[in-house]
């Protein structure tokens, strides 16, 4: 089924305590190389045929109305997938 | 005069806040998410819990539901509006306020009886406080943190638009202690803090003299009582 993929991410210069508290726990795990993670949201929209230039342009409009909100995170991709 | 409180799914102080307005003196309408219709209320109330089990973003989905759509008109014409909480969540993603609130810095779920200090009591919730009047009531979040850009920080302390600030302990992490908010016109207020656990002797945070006797949240909903019968 096609599909529009959405990724969000918290805004580069906000704490993120998700991330934090993983990376943490990765250190504790003994992956003490990383220096960072960050974690984001992938919404998938889910479509009966390919996506249409409107279809996308509509994904754009959503992603930054609803499914983001500006103040703490970016949209950092929206893409089609089979 | 009678005073809507808001029940989205997952709202879980609608009940409590029901009781702070009619402990206050005015009638409850109880507001359901789905209907549009406010039934001629004088204010409204946006209760704290979880709604639409935090989803997507605290207050996001509940910024989009019917009732909310009818509030935020409602709003902009002047209606009183208080979000506690969660409410302050859904003000903040209905645009009737600025800015967003993040998980707290410190990553805890905190649950505590708050010291505020009320900043500004040009508002149809605040006009019964006196102006740096410290107030202590119950705080429970657990993405309390308040940010916003410079600019909009800049703005909201130039024109005297936050209405409560954090004393003694920042528990959240929010940007200048910010506490609640309140709109350029004065009828939207919203904040983390929970004033309708503190109307009641017996059942609310305690004071120096008594356990439990912390009744500073009553002022909110004799503020907004004064503000709609001189309006």
């Amino acid at each position: 089924m096609p599909k529009i993929i959405v990724e969000i991410m918290p805004k580069a210069d906000l704490l993120d305590p998700q991330g934090k508290a993983v990376l943490n726990a990765l250190h504790r795990q003994g992956y003490g190389k990383i220096q960072n993670v960050r974690i984001g949201k992938r919404i998938e929209i889910h479509l009966n045929d390919a996506p249409s230039a409107e279809d996308l342009e509509g994904a754009r409009e959503i992603a930054d109305s609803f499914l983001s909100n500006g103040v703490i995170e970016d949209v950092v991709n929206i893409h089609v997938e089979d | 005069m009678k005073i809507g409180v808001v029940t989205f799914p997952g709202t879980l102080d609608d009940r409590d806040a029901a009781r702070a307005v009619r402990l206050a003196g005015a009638e409850v309408v109880p507001l359901w998410h789905a209907d549009a219709n406010l039934h001629k209320v004088d204010a409204v109330v946006l209760p704290g819990g979880f709604s639409y089990g935090d989803y997507l973003r605290c207050g996001a989905i509940a910024a989009q539901a019917p009732v909310t759509q009818a509030i935020v008109k409602a709003a902009e014409g002047g209606l009183p509006v208080l979000g506690i909480c969660n409410g302050f969540q859904v003000l903040v993603e209905s645009h009737l306020l600025p800015g967003g609130l993040i998980r707290n810095e410190n990553q805890h779920f905190i649950c505590r009886d708050q010291k505020l200090r009320v900043e500004n009591v040009d508002t149809a919730w605040t006009n019964a406080f006196e102006l740096n009047q410290e107030i202590t009531i119950p705080l429970k979040n657990g993405e309390g943190g308040y940010i916003a850009d410079a600019e909009t920080l800049k703005r909201l302390e130039g024109e005297g638009l936050v209405a409560f600030r954090y004393l003694e302990v920042n528990p959240n992490g929010s940007m200048n202690d910010i506490a609640g908010l309140r709109n350029e016109r004065g009828n939207v207020v919203g904040l983390m803090p929970h004033p309708e656990h503190a109307v009641e002797a017996g059942f609310g945070p305690d004071t120096f003299g008594t356990m439990r006797s912390g009744v500073d949240g009553a002022k909110f909903f004799e503020s907004v009582i004064k503000a709609v019968v001189n309006a």
